[in-house]
This record gives C-alpha cells, sequence and structure tokens, in this order.
C-alpha cells in the first residue's frame, strides 16, 4: 500500500520536515487523524451492503450497465467516519474569524435555523393550494416589505435565486423598459470597481461592456462616465460599496448624469451589508439593486449553500417585473400573480425566471434575523461591520501597503497590496502563512485593481478580542514577509497537506480516481 | 521584422501584411503561471482594442485584445496543450496568434520597444 500522505507535513515529521522519533504507527497524532481516499479505504470488489443480485434492467435497452460501476463498497459506519474524519480538516465560520468574509461565510444566527425548519414553512409546497400556505406567502410579503423600506424603493421582485441572478432580473428590466421606449440602446457601462459579474451579466443580456477607469482614490472616474454617456448608453451597473470597499460618494451624481442622457442605473447591493439602516439606494437615484439575502441577512452560504437574490426596483422599472409574486388583497388575503392573472395587473412583465416563487428556505431566515435585529439592530450591524473593517484597516497599514487608506475610512472590508513585501515574497506567501496560524485565508488578487491583492472582511460579529488575535497573526506573517523569511515560502507547515502546485493543478487536473 | 508593443502589454512582429501577436515577458510575469490560452479561430475578423484572446493564470482571467484591425490568419495550437509556453518563451513560441493588417497605418500608434520599455518603468 502506497503511503496514505505522500505529500505535506506528517504527524511524523518535526516542522522541517525531518524524521521525528515520536511517529506513530497509525500517522495518526492524538485527535489530528489521517484519513485516505474514499477508494483507498473501501474496494471496489467488495460492498458494504446486503442487497440482492439485481435483475438486468429490461426495459434500459442498450443503456443497460454491463460492466462493474467501480464505485469503493463501505459500510455504512466506514462512510460516516470517513466524511467526518475529513470536516475535521476543515475550517469552518464555527471554529473561528473567517475573513473571506459576508460574501462566503458571516455567523448564522441560529434562530434562523429554528424557523427555517418550523414544519408549516420547511414542508410547504410550491404547488399546494393558495389557501394553504398563507402564511408562507406572508412571509414573503412581510419580508418584501422590508427590502422596500430599507432601500426606500418602489418595490422587489422575489424571485432571483442568487446575486448574479438577480443582476441579470435588474438587466433584463432595463432592457424591457427600454423596449417599452422604442428604443434600442446597446452599451451597458461598467465601472472597474464593479463586481466581475456585472460585465458578464450585461454581456449575457446582449449588451456591449464598456469599461469606465478607476480614480487614484479607488472610486468611480464620474468625469469619465459623463463622457461616455449618450444616446446608445442603456444604463450603468455600479457597486456600491465597491470591491475596493469604499463607499461611492458620487452615486446621486452618476445617477442623476445617467437618467438625464436616458440611461438606467442597476446597482450592484451584494455588499449592502455596509450600509444597510444608513443610506437608502432609492434616495441615490438607482433604478434597480440586487440584495443578497443570503449575505446581508446572514444564512449559510459558504461551500455553495444556497442564495437569494431579490431585486428592488424603481418605480419606472417596476412594471416590467418578472412572474411570479405574491400581493396582498383586500381582504388580507394574499394571492399569487402568475401568467394566467398577470394581464389585469401586470402586462408589461419580461416573463419568469425561476419555476417557483423563489429561495424560500433564504426568505424565512431573511425575515428572522430582520425581525430578531429589529430596524435598530440592522443599523447596528452596518455600523459593526465597517467599525470592525477600518479597526483592522488602521492596525495593519504601518505592516501591509494600504492603497486606498488616504481614501477615508473603508467599508466592510479592509484592503491591502504586496507592495513592500520582500523581493520574490507574494500575496500568496502571506495566504499560505495564515492557514498555519489557524486561519483561512482571505480572498486574494481580488478586485484585481490593485497589485497583489488582499480583501479582509472580518464582518460585525467579531469581539475585538477575536479580531486582535487576527491582527497579530496577520501582522506576524506581514513582517515575516517583508523580512524574506524562508520558512514562508513554504508555508502551511502544519496543514495536513504541504503547498500544493496550483499551477500543476490547473494545467493537469487529475479528475478521476486512477486506481 | 520590425517589433510593435501596445499599452495592454501585447507585442507584435510585422512581415509584410502579417502580425504575428503574443503577449509581452512583463504581462506573463504580471499575470503568473498561466494555465489555460484561448486563441482566436483563423477568420476571426478583429477589430483593434477589442476581445482577441483570453489566457488564464492561476491568478485571473484575461482577455487579451486586438492591436491592430485585421483577420486572423492562425492560431497558435500549441498553447492549447502547452500554455506554460507563454511563461517559458512569451515573446518567441509563445506567440498567441497571426492576422492580417487591415489599416497599416495604425501600427504608427503603437510602441517601440525602448518607448515600451519606458513605459513599464512607470507603471
Amino acid at each position: 500500500m502506497t503511503a496514505l500522505n505522500p505529500a505535506g507535513w506528517r504527524p511524523e515529521m518535526n516542522v522541517a520536515g525531518g524524521a521525528d522519533d515520536n511517529a506513530t504507527f497509525t500517522g495518526n497524532r492524538a485527535l489530528m487523524l489521517e484519513e485516505a481516499l474514499i477508494f483507498e479505504i473501501g474496494s471496489t470488489e467488495t460492498t458494504g451492503v446486503d442487497f440482492d443480485e439485481a435483475a438486468p434492467a429490461a426495459d434500459m435497452g442498450a443503456l443497460a450497465r454491463t460492466a462493474p460501476i467501480g464505485l469503493p463498497g463501505l459500510a455504512e459506519s466506514e462512510t460516516v467516519r470517513h466524511y467526518t474524519r475529513l470536516s475535521r480538516q476543515n475550517y469552518a465560520i464555527d471554529l473561528g474569524l473567517f475573513p473571506l468574509g459576508s460574501c462566503t461565510m458571516k455567523h448564522n444566527p441560529r434562530l434562523n435555523e429554528k424557523v427555517a425548519r418550523m414544519p408549516g414553512f420547511a414542508d410547504a409546497h410550491p404547488l399546494q393550494p393558495q389557501e394553504t400556505v398563507q402564511g408562507a406567502y406572508a412571509v414573503i410579503h412581510e419580508l418584501a416589505e422590508w427590502l422596500i423600506t430599507l432601500t426606500g424603493m418602489h418595490s422587489v421582485a422575489m424571485s432571483p435565486k442568487a446575486g448574479a441572478h438577480g443582476e441579470l432580473c435588474g438587466i433584463l428590466c432595463i432592457k424591457a423598459a427600454l423596449e417599452a421606449r422604442g428604443e434600442d440602446r446597446r452599451v451597458i457601462l461598467v465601472p472597474e470597481s464593479a463586481h466581475g459579474t456585472n460585465p458578464a451579466t450585461a454581456a449575457f443580456a446582449g449588451f456591449t461592456v464598456e469599461d469606465i477607469p478607476a480614480t487614484a482614490e479607488g472610486r468611480v472616474d464620474l468625469a469619465a462616465l459623463k463622457a461616455r454617456l449618450g444616446p446608445d448608453v442603456a444604463g450603468v451597473m455600479v457597486t456600491n460599496p465597491n470591491t475596493c470597499g469604499l463607499f461611492e460618494r458620487d452615486m446621486k451624481a452618476i445617477s442623476d448624469a445617467v437618467h438625464a442622457a436616458g440611461g438606467y442605473v442597476y446597482c450592484d447591493g451584494a455588499n449592502f451589508n455596509a450600509i444597510v439602516g444608513r443610506v437608502r439606494p432609492g434616495d441615490l437615484g438607482v433604478d434597480a439593486m440586487h440584495i443578497n439575502l443570503h449575505k446581508t441577512f446572514s444564512t449559510p452560504h459558504g461551500g455553495g449553500g444556497p442564495g437569494s437574490g431579490p431585486v428592488v426596483l424603481s418605480a419606472a422599472l417596476a412594471p416590467f417585473a418578472p412572474l411570479p409574486f405574491v400581493t396582498k388583497q383586500a381582504d388580507g388575503g394574499f394571492r399569487l400573480i402568475e401568467e394566467e392573472n398577470a394581464g389585469e395587473d401586470h402586462p408589461q412583465t419580461f416573463g419568469r425566471m425561476t419555476a417557483f416563487h423563489g429561495q424560500m428556505g433564504m426568505f424565512t431566515r431573511a425575515l428572522t434575523y430582520i425581525l430578531s435585529h429589529g430596524a435598530d439592530g440592522l443599523k447596528q450591524v452596518a455600523e459593526d461591520a465597517v467599525l470592525n473593517a477600518n479597526y483592522m484597516l488602521r492596525s495593519l497599514e504601518d505592516v501591509l501597503d494600504a492603497p486606498f487608506a488616504a481614501s477615508g475610512p473603508c467599508m466592510h472590508e479592509a484592503l491591502f497590496s504586496d507592495k513592500g513585501l520582500a523581493e520574490g515574497f507574494s500575496t500568496l506567501d502571506v495566504a499560505k502563512g495564515l492557514i498555519d496560524e489557524g486561519y483561512h485565508p482571505m480572498t486574494v488578487y481580488f478586485p484585481l485593481v490593485v497589485h497583489g491583492a488582499m480583501l479582509v472582511e472580518p464582518t460585525e460579529t467579531e469581539s475585538k478580542a477575536a479580531l486582535d488575535q487576527f491582527i497579530g497573526a496577520l501582522r506576524s506573517i506581514a513582517l515575516r514577509a517583508k523580512n524574506g523569511d524562508p520558512m514562508l515560502k513554504s508555508a502551511p507547515h502544519f496543514a495536513p497537506r504541504a503547498r500544493l502546485d496550483e499551477t500543476l493543478a490547473a494545467r493537469k487536473p487529475v479528475l478521476a480516481w486512477e486506481g | 521584422m520590425p517589433r510593435y508593443y501596445t499599452e495592454e502589454h501585447e507585442w507584435l512582429d510585422v512581415d509584410g501584411d502579417v502580425a504575428t501577436v503574443g503577449i509581452t515577458d512583463f504581462a506573463q510575469g504580471q499575470l503568473g503561471d498561466i494555465v489555460f490560452v484561448e486563441v482566436p479561430d483563423t477568420g476571426a475578423e478583429l477589430t483593434a482594442g477589442g476581445d482577441a484572446a483570453v489566457v488564464e493564470s492561476v491568478k485571473a482571467a484575461s482577455d487579451v485584445y486586438a492591436p491592430v484591425d485585421g483577420t486572423v490568419t492562425e492560431g497558435n495550437g500549441q498553447l492549447e496543450e502547452d500554455p506554460a509556453l507563454v511563461n517559458s518563451d512569451p515573446e518567441g513560441e509563445g506567440w498567441f496568434f497571426r492576422m492580417t493588417l487591415s489599416d497599416k497605418s495604425q501600427l504608427d500608434a503603437l510602441m517601440n520597444a525602448a518607448a515600451y520599455k519606458a513605459f513599464c518603468d512607470d507603471l
């Protein structure tokens, strides 16, 4: 049998990689458990369950399998142990500060989970008769009211399933509005400080994307934007707060200029968690903005969990919102507006983006988060998120280059660059060093406008003690990188695997088990 | 054979009415290890400043822009198998595509080696 851990730190090794007299027989070291691949544990020749020989599938024709499937056969106990042991090598928000921030995972209050699991919500089916799911409709409607109030907008489309889906919804509303006006505007302007999904969305919807440069302080170049406006411009997509972690102070001026030129303003509201309760995008002239419920209003999103991206709309775009949606009737009951009954209320809709009403599990969690925080609590969420990020920025700017430190306070995330690290040392080395310190690394090499970017978002729930510990760890690594500590170049040293060859993995990926 | 450079960090070797286009050594150094390259199809019509190719490194995916107007005559098929050529020999074996030149006067707006070096030194 080959070595279980061919690369990387092994429990019998000391830090420098030499032999150690304390090697164990199993390769485990107390609670740090070594784990083989599932194919190495269970043979493809065995099975962990006691089924009768399956009869040949008479109705499968040429599709019937003739050769063994080649999956490892494990007993239930072996399977459970395998994945549980692997999970212990993972990092999680429930283990410590996660500097990737709310985009991936922030603390998810357990109350959300309790409410989402209530059978009336969890077991509701979208095709149930409407009179039997009035409670679920009430949740959707109440959440919609909150989102409209918090953003100062006219209405909201609840069905989009995540941020980029919400972007598409907003851009399709803009497209429908232009068609209704009989205008053929083909260009969407996207500033450099916008999220990468923005140009992708505009291109997907059939628009031509043109970049607008950023100023030296990391914000939209208003003069360049104004100079490009004209009768061919359908609108602009601005991320606010932007990917440099800065608030776009000229947002109202941007909106006024775009409106004067006949275009619409899409705001990427993924970072709404930094301004919720403090700023109403409706006051800034925004026509459409998605809200990541799974970010601003918690819910577990890390690892690709479900998202939800409702889009708030201005009065100008509201008539084009997608189906279906829930409305409240005069008698207090709720009704779903779909294709059959949209004609009377909503004839200009651009159509349907989803089979059903939206991401119900996210709706219950978001409304729980909103109601448990209240209006004052939501305001404090934004304030604490911004305070924590600024504490991070000002505690590290003397050891890590902060390119926009002079641009004023940051919003919910602090941005650093690789400037000033020793020759041959990079952002990647800093990130790998954080793994040895017991943290998941921060976002690296994004945004692209900053060389060797490191983007740290602590989120609002971290205590000062937790922030101080992370700052201490990152300061220590930054100083090692500035002083050219060769040990940092080969970090991580304490992880279950050594630094992996990411280039080889990308160039020659091995995606299937080759026994 | 004159060599021209763009502010988008591409080089062009002009031979008669055909130019060979690639990204500069400076560009590959900034991108890091290249893991994927998509070159344009033969016959593709390119417009100066428009998207021509895609280059992906361990850090980021970037567009490569057409330096001038013209039609693609050949893409470097070797890059599909061996994208690392862009790192090892960016201004030689790691070329991206060849194209005709619709308007040779567009070359006047590009930089020579000395001007490009000064441009990079300023970054």
